[in-house]
């Protein structure tokens, strides 16, 4: 068989199964992310079938699904929703970072992977998957619950740090100087400065400036803008998708409404094909030596981000069964984790054994996030039994 | 009333006020323009028993509901002291004659001495409607007058 057709087919096939793995996910009502996990490990170096043929075409829409998934979630925030968002839960964004940031790190130190290795899973177990959350509030009808703004302020945080920790992560993976390490963090921090003041005055005219009638030439607009500022913010030794993210900031109003339409579907491919490429690169016998310090992690990392919702919540005022149905909707972990991961496997400056470690942590998390947040009231409510009676007839 | 304005990071703004019975009740706007209609529970006020997606129209027409009750409450406050004088709504269907027309064409209050005081559309009050005033389906009309004048004004507005 000539190579083309060999290509076309393995990658007909690829995708036919994702669309059987994300139908499965929808119903039973879970995240299609660790299904895509597995389906790559199925497929990969070491796994069941080992498909050659579609490795470049998967490493480049890795690349871009990446780039999408950044560039979708600027898209859903405003430049001032940012800043307010920020101003008002800094605090709890800080907790936030500290508590899940530590065991992350702690145990690639003690697994001796050296501070490289302490960054990149400090920066897996630390971010909550925000595609997950605002799903799970929806799903479970909590738009209006007061507890639901605190949630999304600490993603918002959580996204913010993003666009400062790639560019750190970036050149700590490329293993260059401290020196050259500073200035790097000092050419993002003065671009993230600058790309918010843009927004905040001038965002329209960014918006204007991609913004077409014409689907067709709006989405070429887009994709080409995106790939563009991605290109030059990789070059300036950025990470590409942080670039990505700020062209999503600066992108405003009624563009970003109908910019996230005409991309989703895009998203949806390109980041079901990054999640594949992870898992292709990962050997599934890798795993099972890194399932129990995975457990382990899930157990204390579920513990901190219950811990640093229920403190935010409290500090908002929620009574007793909102704070833990905040710290339950911030469990999940998911794309953002991967994409950390994929950095890090991408530079080649991490062992193997992380990117199994990183796969089998999300997969646990993917899957608890979701269940921690259906049953935590239920659950609460058997261990506060005794007093509920008497407080529900008063 | 005292309402609430929270921003929702990502997904809208969240509109709420607490009722004299103890719920919270509001709206959560939602970026793509739909609207969220939400109630709290009655043991904890910071959770939904109900959270009820409305499209655009549904919201309008809950809004001329519960904002016509109100005023044809108003108006029948202010009309006690005047025996045999009624308020009541009407809202014009799809299929009435005078949608997409001017008030006036209906000449309700030289047919039956009726006046319309008000229209309830989208949640927003026409206060003293001209005659020139173009009716749209889902509007209620809120009309005063003498029992037997609001039936012939019911007539004319479902039949023509």
């Amino acid at each position: 068989m000539d190579e083309l057709a060999l290509t076309l087919i393995e990658l007909g096939a690829v995708v036919f199964c994702l669309g059987l793995l994300a139908r499965l996910a929808g119903r039973i009502g879970m995240s299609p992310i660790p299904l895509y996990l597995v389906g790559g490990l199925f497929f990969g170096a070491g796994g069941l079938m080992k498909l050659e043929g579609i490795q470049s075409f998967a490493h480049l829409s890795g690349e871009i699904g990446v780039i999408l998934l950044l560039l979708m979630l600027g898209l859903e925030y405003s430049a001032p929703e940012l800043v307010t968002g920020m101003r008002r839960s800094w605090q709890g964004g800080v907790l936030d970072l500290v508590l899940n940031f530590l065991p992350g790190a702690a145990l690639a130190l003690m697994l001796g992977w050296g501070g490289v290795g302490a960054m990149v899973m400090g920066g897996v177990t630390y971010i909550s998957s925000s595609g997950i959350a605002a799903k799970v509030i929806t799903d479970l009808g909590r738009i209006g619950n007061r507890e639901t703004p605190v949630v999304l302020s600490i993603l918002v945080f959580e996204d913010l740090t993003m666009a400062i920790y790639l560019p750190i992560l970036t050149a700590t993976l490329a293993g260059i100087s401290f020196l050259e390490g500073m200035l790097t963090v000092a050419i993002s921090l003065a671009v993230v400065t600058v790309v918010l003041a843009v927004a905040l005055r001038h965002g329209h005219h960014v918006s204007k400036a991609v913004h077409s009638e014409n689907s067709e030439v709006f989405l070429l607009n887009l994709l080409g803008a995106a790939l563009l500022v991605a290109g030059l913010a990789a070059a300036l030794q950025v990470s590409a998708a942080v670039g990505a993210f700020m062209l999503g900031i600066a992108i405003s109003g009624a563009t970003a409404d109908s910019a996230t339409r005409i991309l989703e579907p895009l998203r949806d491919l390109f980041a079901a094909i990054f999640f594949v490429a992870f898992g292709l690169n990962t050997d599934p016998t890798s795993i099972p030596p890194v399932l129990g310090w995975a457990l382990v992690l899930a157990v204390v990392t579920t513990a901190t981000k219950v811990v640093t919702g229920v403190w935010a919540a409290w500090r908002a005022g929620i009574a007793r069964p909102g704070r833990f149905r905040a710290g339950a909707a911030l469990i999940a972990r998911g794309e953002f984790s991967i994409v950390i991961a994929g950095l890090a496997v991408a530079s080649g400056a991490v062992s193997g054994e992380l990117a199994a470690l990183a796969t089998a942590y999300v997969l646990i998390m993917a899957i608890l996030g979701p269940l921690g947040a259906r049953y935590v009231e239920p659950v609460l409510k058997k261990f506060s039994r005794p007093a509920t009676p008497e407080a529900v007839r008063a | 009333m005292n309402v609430e304005e929270t921003d929702l990071p990502g997904l809208g703004r969240r509109k709420d006020f607490m009722t004299a019975s103890g719920r919270r009740i509001g709206v959560v706007e939602l970026r793509e323009g739909q609207t969220e209609l939400f109630v709290s529970t009655w043991d904890d006020p910071d959770t939904c028993q109900a959270s009820i997606p409305l499209t655009g129209d549904e919201a309008a027409t809950l809004g001329n509901l519960l904002g016509g009750q109100h005023l044809a409450m108003k108006l029948t406050e202010a009309h006690k002291e005047v025996p045999g004088i009624v308020t009541r709504q009407f809202s014009i269907t799809a299929d009435s004659p005078f949608q997409n027309q001017p008030m006036g064409k209906a000449c309700i209050r030289t047919r039956c001495g009726v006046s319309i005081v008000a229209i309830m559309r989208e949640g927003e009050v026409v206060p003293s409607p001209g005659p020139d005033v173009v009716l749209h389906t889902g509007d209620l009309l809120v009309a005063v007058g003498t029992q037997e004048g609001l039936d012939t004004a019911a007539d004319i507005l479902r039949n023509g």
